[in-house]
């Protein structure tokens, strides 16, 4: 079973709600990731979401375009950011990591070598932003013969055809976008999301995820009540933004911020 | 063997791009999911009104009398004179409505935006031609117009920042990677993925996902249709060889493809060479690039090994994009059209040769394509012809040619 299936067994044995940080690999410097990675963990985090920087990340808002841009000041690539998977895998062997970002470095590097590096380094699942369904054949299966997840999105604009669809080609679990935006964006309406996640429901046993606007931990928790999963980005992003010049302070100033939102995910699961 | 291989390409081409946009391995669909029903329905309505008589008729109704189509085809005698080979005929399109054959395209964008009921348009724009042409179409349709600027750029090309405004569009200055052409592109996909609902994005170029370098391409075709009457009618049969200047595209599009099924016609795609191949800093990514993914479609891009995208570098901002339309790769790839570069230094000798020589001031865009139609022309006899893609005009960069050579104007 992989990692990311047997976190969401057990956290559902447990009736809790996972909790998914993202950080951009290598922001503001690449000493910080892994540490912090450490500390996202031990604050509460249930699988950590891994940004691989890119020049030109479309989806993005301003918060991690940035974060982008200072990974990329140190050159930051998609194999450096495996090299931190396999150094946070060294000392913690089951916390699921997906890797989130764009197709062009991976499709420079090569399928079925980033599938063979990804899989040797610990990474459990790929979620490639501007890789819709209908291109991903040669992809997924790469992914597959690693026993990789292969992650989608599914957005307010999904179709109940392509929320069949994606169903089908995903695993590990389905990652909802909140609102039509970019990340970052304060758009979020939850009575709306749950509608939809209820649509995709009726399509899939999968988890759902749900991601972008989610800021703090009120919003949080509400997401919680609905999805099985909360991502938590920009949130982040932007507090390391602040201490650029203070990196050793990123990691216990981002888990305080993780452990804020798990203590109100877990509490409204047990109201 | 040679002429089968173009013949086969072209009846290939003809048939491009397939149902999800591909032409070959190039082209496609890569965005985020959320944008994956508004491309649905763009596709939908454009292919529903390629097909409507009353839509074409519209269309071309506002390039007659709009636009001011035809353009001429203009037979550059002094021209041709001087560098002793080839007969050198110009496609006039620096005589468009706004100086450029951007126009064509946004007239054909805001008619299918008017017909769905968009009321809100966005454009991306490097030199500002696109952003101007998208702008007008605005105006003239009473639509809301943002166009997104990099900030660079902006400070390059006031006076085109200027004519937008007064075309009542907002200038976005975008501040984000290298300030430049790809990065608005980038923001205003980031634009549309949060208005889909009332906007309707305007690429302004042959690139971008399905439909777009297809829909691009069918509104700039007029060029290529024209042309071949024209010069049918001027010299009797079919020139020897068209050059068009390859930033995204689409000027070259509209030449070649009418003329794709035609085996003994030549097509010259020219880069932007910048400093020279060599020093890296160019714009030439079918030239010096490898495929790869990005804003939407996959190409041949300027990039690092580890998939970044790299800055690029052009005397002329049109051409300062890392990308090319995915037909373009195609065409590459199966034969059909080869690709060169012309230097930046190249490209400002063939500005002032053809503006002493012909008083036509040309854009610093198609002087790529005049420097290296005279590399070709000299090495043809009297009787073959060349047409070239004039694709715009040079006043918007007096400014540049002047700072260039130390002139205070």
């Amino acid at each position: 079973m992989s990692r990311i299936k047997a976190r969401f067994r057990e956290l559902g044995e447990q009736q809790r709600k996972a909790l998914i940080p993202y950080v951009t690999a290598g922001d503001p410097q690449p000493d910080v990731t892994v540490p912090l990675l450490h500390a996202l963990v031990a604050a509460g985090a249930d699988l950590i979401e891994i940004g691989v920087p890119f020049s030109d990340p479309m989806a993005d808002g301003p918060v991690i375009q940035a974060a982008c841009e200072r990974a990329l000041v140190h050159h930051v690539s998609l194999h450096d950011v495996l090299d931190m998977v396999r150094e946070f895998r060294s000392t913690d062997a089951t916390t699921p990591v997906i890797l989130m970002g764009y197709l062009n470095p991976i499709e420079v590097w090569g399928y079925e070598g980033f599938a063979r590096g990804a899989d040797e380094a610990g990474v459990d699942g790929v979620l490639t932003v501007d890789m819709p369904p209908e291109e991903a054949d040669n992809l997924i299966q790469a992914l597959h013969a690693r026993s990789l997840d292969a992650i989608f999105l599914l957005a307010p604009t999904s179709s109940e055809e392509r929320m069949r669809k994606i169903s089908q080609m995903a695993s590990g679990f389905i990652y909802y976008v909140s609102f039509k935006g970019v990340t970052g964006a304060n758009r979020l309406d939850v009575d709306a999301v749950a509608d939809k996640l209820g649509e995709i429901r009726g399509c899939t046993d999968l988890p759902l995820g749900v991601g972008f606007g989610i800021r703090d931990p009120e919003s949080a928790a509400q997401v919680a009540r609905v999805a099985d999963a909360v991502v938590v980005g920009s949130a982040l992003v932007g507090k390391v933004a602040g201490l650029v010049d203070h990196p050793e302070a990123i990691p216990a100033e981002l888990a305080a911020t993780v452990a804020a939102m798990r203590a109100a995910i877990d509490l409204q699961s047990t109201t | 063997m040679e002429q089968r291989k173009t013949a086969e390409a072209a009846a290939l081409s003809d048939a491009l791009p397939d149902e999800r946009g591909h032409f070959g391995p190039y082209g496609g669909r890569f965005v985020a999911e959320t944008l994956m029903r508004p491309l649905d329905e763009l596709n939908a309505a454009y292919s529903r009104y390629m097909k409507d008589p009353e839509f074409l008729a519209e269309f071309d109704s506002d390039l007659r009398h709009y636009v001011g189509r035809p353009s001429p085809l203009y037979y550059a005698e002094r021209l041709s004179n001087q560098i002793g080979g080839a007969r050198i005929y110009l496609k006039r399109e620096d005589l468009n409505h706004t100086g450029a054959h951007k126009i064509n395209n946004t007239v054909g964008q805001a008619l299918l935006a008017k017909r769905m009921g968009k009321q809100r348009v966005i454009a991306e724009t490097g030199a500002g031609q696109h952003g101007v042409a998208s702008a007008t179409v605005a105006a003239r349709f009473g639509m809301e117009c943002v166009v997104y600027m990099g900030a660079e750029d902006i400070r390059r090309q006031a006076i085109n920042v200027y004519r937008m405004r007064l075309l009542g569009a907002e200038v976005v200055p975008v501040e984000s990677g290298s300030r430049t052409l790809k990065d608005a592109l980038n923001e205003a996909l980031r634009d549309w993925v949060t208005n889909v609902d009332n906007t309707f994005y305007i690429i302004g170029t042959v690139a971008g996902p399905h439909p777009y370098p297809a829909m691009v391409r069918d509104f700039q075709t007029v060029i290529g249709r024209e042309a071949r009457v024209q010069v049918l009618e001027q010299t009797g049969r079919l020139p020897d060889a068209l050059v068009a200047c390859v930033g995204g595209g689409s000027n070259a599009i509209g030449l070649f493809y009418p003329f794709l099924g035609d085996p003994d016609v030549a097509l010259y795609g020219i880069e932007a060479g910048g400093d020279g191949l060599e020093t890296g800093r160019h714009a030439a990514p079918l030239c010096a690039g490898k495929s790869g993914v990005l804003h939407g479609n996959r190409t041949y891009l300027m990039e690092d090994t580890d998939g970044q995208i790299i800055e690029t570098h052009s005397i002329s901002a049109g051409l300062d994009y890392p990308g090319v339309g995915p037909e373009h790769a195609w065409l590459k790839d199966s034969g059909r059209a080869r690709y060169e570069v012309v230097t930046d230094s190249e490209a400002l000798a063939a500005f002032h040769q053809l503006t002493r020589l012909e008083g036509i001031m040309p854009a610093l865009e198609s002087s790529h394509a005049l420097a290296y139609t005279a590399r070709l022309a000299a090495d043809m006899d009297r009787d073959s012809i060349i047409v070239v893609n004039l694709s715009g005009r040079g006043d918007k960069d007096i400014q540049t040619v002047a700072d260039l050579e130390g002139i205070k104007v």
